[in-house]
Protein backbone atom coordinates (compact mmCIF):
# COMPACT_ATOMS: atom_id res chain seq x y z
CA UNK A 1 0.00 0.00 0.00
CA UNK A 2 1.10 3.55 -0.69
CA UNK A 3 0.48 5.99 2.14
CA UNK A 4 0.82 9.58 0.98
CA UNK A 5 -0.13 12.95 2.42
CA UNK A 6 -2.95 14.98 0.84
CA UNK A 7 -0.45 17.74 0.09
CA UNK A 8 1.94 15.51 -1.92
CA UNK A 9 -0.99 13.81 -3.66
CA UNK A 10 -2.20 17.23 -4.81
CA UNK A 11 1.28 18.32 -5.89
CA UNK A 12 1.62 15.33 -8.21
CA UNK A 13 -1.77 16.03 -9.79
CA UNK A 14 -0.98 19.74 -10.16
CA UNK A 15 2.31 18.93 -11.92
CA UNK A 16 0.57 16.50 -14.28
CA UNK A 17 -2.13 19.08 -15.09
CA UNK A 18 0.43 21.81 -15.67
CA UNK A 19 2.47 19.78 -18.19
CA UNK A 20 -0.55 18.29 -19.98
CA UNK A 21 -0.60 17.30 -22.89
CA UNK A 22 3.05 16.31 -22.33
CA UNK A 23 3.84 13.65 -19.77
CA UNK A 24 5.00 14.95 -16.40
CA UNK A 25 7.40 13.00 -14.17
CA UNK A 26 9.14 13.22 -10.84
CA UNK A 27 10.13 11.66 -7.57
CA UNK A 28 9.06 11.84 -3.96
CA UNK A 29 12.02 11.07 -1.76
CA UNK A 30 11.79 9.77 1.76
CA UNK A 31 14.12 8.48 4.48
CA UNK A 32 15.78 5.24 3.27
CA UNK A 33 13.86 2.19 4.40
CA UNK A 34 10.93 4.23 5.78
CA UNK A 35 8.52 3.70 2.85
CA UNK A 36 7.33 7.24 3.69
CA UNK A 37 7.30 9.80 0.83
CA UNK A 38 8.20 13.26 2.18
CA UNK A 39 10.16 15.44 -0.28
CA UNK A 40 8.54 16.42 -3.59
CA UNK A 41 10.96 16.66 -6.52
CA UNK A 42 9.33 17.47 -9.88
CA UNK A 43 11.67 16.48 -12.73
CA UNK A 44 11.97 17.72 -16.27
CA UNK A 45 10.74 15.37 -18.93
CA UNK A 46 13.78 15.42 -21.24
CA UNK A 47 11.60 14.03 -24.04
CA UNK A 48 8.88 16.73 -23.73
CA UNK A 49 6.49 14.28 -25.29
CA UNK A 50 2.82 13.34 -24.91
CA UNK A 51 3.70 9.64 -25.12
CA UNK A 52 7.12 9.25 -23.52
CA UNK A 53 9.11 10.47 -20.55
CA UNK A 54 12.69 10.26 -19.48
CA UNK A 55 14.41 12.04 -16.61
CA UNK A 56 17.10 14.43 -17.80
CA UNK A 57 20.32 12.52 -17.09
CA UNK A 58 22.19 15.42 -15.45
CA UNK A 59 19.23 16.39 -13.29
CA UNK A 60 18.85 12.75 -12.27
CA UNK A 61 22.51 12.56 -11.19
CA UNK A 62 22.10 15.69 -9.08
CA UNK A 63 18.87 14.48 -7.45
CA UNK A 64 20.15 10.93 -6.83
CA UNK A 65 23.33 12.31 -5.21
CA UNK A 66 21.28 14.64 -3.04
CA UNK A 67 19.14 11.72 -1.90
CA UNK A 68 22.27 9.70 -1.17
CA UNK A 69 23.75 12.53 0.91
CA UNK A 70 20.53 12.91 2.87
CA UNK A 71 20.14 9.16 3.39
CA UNK A 72 16.96 9.14 1.32
CA UNK A 73 15.66 7.01 -1.50
CA UNK A 74 13.07 7.37 -4.26
CA UNK A 75 9.95 6.22 -2.40
CA UNK A 76 7.61 7.31 -5.21
CA UNK A 77 8.41 7.62 -8.92
CA UNK A 78 5.50 9.24 -10.72
CA UNK A 79 4.54 10.09 -14.27
CA UNK A 80 1.42 10.94 -16.17
CA UNK A 81 -0.37 9.44 -19.12
CA UNK A 82 -2.21 12.18 -20.94
CA UNK A 83 -4.52 10.25 -23.28
CA UNK A 84 -4.68 6.75 -21.82
CA UNK A 85 -5.50 5.13 -18.50
CA UNK A 86 -3.24 5.27 -15.44
CA UNK A 87 -1.86 1.77 -15.94
CA UNK A 88 1.81 0.88 -16.65
CA UNK A 89 2.52 0.42 -20.35
CA UNK A 90 4.94 -2.15 -21.74
CA UNK A 91 7.57 0.59 -21.91
CA UNK A 92 6.95 1.52 -18.27
CA UNK A 93 7.40 -2.10 -17.23
CA UNK A 94 10.55 -2.73 -19.25
CA UNK A 95 12.36 0.36 -17.90
CA UNK A 96 11.25 0.09 -14.28
CA UNK A 97 14.47 -0.20 -12.31
CA UNK A 98 13.64 0.69 -8.71
CA UNK A 99 11.97 -2.38 -7.19
CA UNK A 100 11.54 -0.63 -3.81
CA UNK A 101 9.64 2.31 -5.33
CA UNK A 102 5.93 2.91 -5.63
CA UNK A 103 5.28 3.69 -9.28
CA UNK A 104 2.48 6.23 -9.33
CA UNK A 105 0.57 6.81 -12.55
CA UNK A 106 -1.75 9.71 -13.07
CA UNK A 107 -4.05 10.07 -16.04
CA UNK A 108 -5.07 13.52 -17.20
CA UNK A 109 -7.12 12.28 -20.17
CA UNK A 110 -10.31 13.49 -18.47
CA UNK A 111 -10.37 17.25 -17.94
CA UNK A 112 -12.24 17.22 -14.66
CA UNK A 113 -11.24 13.96 -13.06
CA UNK A 114 -7.67 12.75 -12.49
CA UNK A 115 -6.98 9.05 -12.07
CA UNK A 116 -4.27 8.39 -9.46
CA UNK A 117 -3.04 4.80 -9.06
CA UNK A 118 0.02 3.11 -7.59
CA UNK A 119 1.96 -0.02 -8.56
CA UNK A 120 4.95 -2.11 -7.69
CA UNK A 121 6.96 -3.11 -10.72
CA UNK A 122 9.66 -5.75 -10.20
CA UNK A 123 11.09 -8.35 -12.58
CA UNK A 124 8.56 -7.39 -15.24
CA UNK A 125 5.61 -8.00 -12.90
CA UNK A 126 3.06 -5.31 -12.14
CA UNK A 127 1.08 -5.34 -8.90
CA UNK A 128 -1.45 -2.61 -8.25
CA UNK A 129 -1.72 -1.48 -4.63
CA UNK A 130 -4.20 0.61 -2.66
CA UNK A 131 -3.45 4.30 -2.10
CA UNK A 132 -4.20 5.82 1.29
CA UNK A 133 -4.25 9.60 1.38
CA UNK A 134 -3.65 11.01 4.85
CA UNK A 135 -4.61 14.47 6.08
CA UNK B 1 44.85 4.01 -6.63
CA UNK B 2 42.01 2.87 -8.76
CA UNK B 3 38.74 4.08 -10.18
CA UNK B 4 35.64 3.87 -8.02
CA UNK B 5 32.50 2.56 -9.72
CA UNK B 6 29.20 3.33 -7.97
CA UNK B 7 26.60 0.64 -8.50
CA UNK B 8 22.80 1.22 -8.34
CA UNK B 9 20.63 -0.97 -6.10
CA UNK B 10 19.24 -3.01 -8.98
CA UNK B 11 22.72 -4.15 -10.11
CA UNK B 12 24.18 -4.90 -6.68
CA UNK B 13 23.42 -8.59 -7.12
CA UNK B 14 26.52 -8.58 -9.35
CA UNK B 15 28.73 -7.00 -6.69
CA UNK B 16 27.72 -9.05 -3.66
CA UNK B 17 25.62 -6.14 -2.44
CA UNK B 18 28.45 -3.59 -2.60
CA UNK B 19 27.43 0.03 -3.37
CA UNK B 20 30.81 0.77 -4.90
CA UNK B 21 33.62 -1.33 -6.33
CA UNK B 22 37.11 -0.54 -7.60
CA UNK B 23 38.42 -1.22 -11.08
CA UNK B 24 41.09 -0.04 -13.46
CA UNK B 25 41.49 0.73 -17.13
CA UNK B 26 42.50 3.53 -19.44
CA UNK B 27 39.09 3.97 -21.07
CA UNK B 28 35.57 3.40 -19.81
CA UNK B 29 35.24 0.41 -22.18
CA UNK B 30 38.42 -1.18 -20.82
CA UNK B 31 37.32 -0.49 -17.25
CA UNK B 32 34.03 -2.31 -17.84
CA UNK B 33 35.82 -5.31 -19.34
CA UNK B 34 38.12 -5.46 -16.30
CA UNK B 35 35.17 -5.02 -13.96
CA UNK B 36 33.44 -7.99 -15.57
CA UNK B 37 36.28 -10.39 -14.70
CA UNK B 38 35.46 -9.93 -11.02
CA UNK B 39 31.74 -9.21 -11.33
CA UNK B 40 30.66 -11.48 -14.15
CA UNK B 41 27.56 -10.38 -16.04
CA UNK B 42 27.70 -6.73 -14.98
CA UNK B 43 29.13 -5.47 -18.26
CA UNK B 44 26.34 -7.09 -20.21
CA UNK B 45 23.79 -5.02 -18.26
CA UNK B 46 25.57 -1.82 -19.29
CA UNK B 47 26.89 -2.50 -22.78
CA UNK B 48 25.13 -3.79 -25.86
CA UNK B 49 27.61 -4.77 -28.56
CA UNK B 50 29.96 -1.82 -28.96
CA UNK B 51 27.99 0.89 -27.15
CA UNK B 52 26.32 1.68 -23.88
CA UNK B 53 22.76 0.50 -23.47
CA UNK B 54 20.28 3.24 -24.19
CA UNK B 55 18.52 3.18 -20.83
CA UNK B 56 21.56 3.14 -18.61
CA UNK B 57 23.22 6.41 -17.61
CA UNK B 58 26.95 6.28 -16.95
CA UNK B 59 28.70 9.33 -15.53
CA UNK B 60 32.40 10.09 -15.25
CA UNK B 61 32.70 12.32 -12.20
CA UNK B 62 30.01 14.96 -12.97
CA UNK B 63 29.49 14.35 -16.69
CA UNK B 64 27.26 11.99 -18.65
CA UNK B 65 29.74 9.93 -20.72
CA UNK B 66 27.39 10.24 -23.71
CA UNK B 67 28.58 13.84 -23.92
CA UNK B 68 32.22 12.80 -23.51
CA UNK B 69 33.27 9.85 -25.62
CA UNK B 70 31.00 6.96 -24.64
CA UNK B 71 33.02 3.79 -24.10
CA UNK B 72 36.09 5.53 -25.55
CA UNK B 73 36.10 8.10 -22.74
CA UNK B 74 39.53 8.13 -21.05
CA UNK B 75 39.48 7.37 -17.32
CA UNK B 76 42.21 7.75 -14.73
CA UNK B 77 43.02 6.80 -11.16
CA UNK B 78 40.99 8.87 -8.73
CA UNK B 79 38.01 9.21 -11.08
CA UNK B 80 34.54 8.11 -10.04
CA UNK B 81 32.19 6.33 -12.42
CA UNK B 82 28.51 6.35 -11.45
CA UNK B 83 25.93 4.04 -12.99
CA UNK B 84 22.23 4.94 -12.79
CA UNK B 85 19.41 3.23 -14.66
CA UNK B 86 17.51 5.84 -16.68
CA UNK B 87 14.05 6.59 -15.32
CA UNK B 88 11.86 6.41 -18.39
CA UNK B 89 8.62 5.09 -19.79
CA UNK B 90 5.51 6.33 -21.44
CA UNK B 91 2.03 5.66 -22.63
CA UNK B 92 2.91 3.40 -25.56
Amino acid sequence: MLTISRDLHEKIIAHARKDHPDEACGVIAGPAGSDRPTRFIPMQNAERSPTFYRFDSMEQLKVWREMDDRDEEAVVIYHSHTATEAYPSRTDISYASEPQAHYVLVSTRDESETEFRSYRIADGEVTEEPVEVTE
Amino acid sequence: MAIEVRIPTILRSYTGGAKAVQASGSTLGELLINLDTEHGGLRDRLVDGESLRRFVNVYLNDEDVRFLGGLETPVADGDTVTVLPAVAGGAL
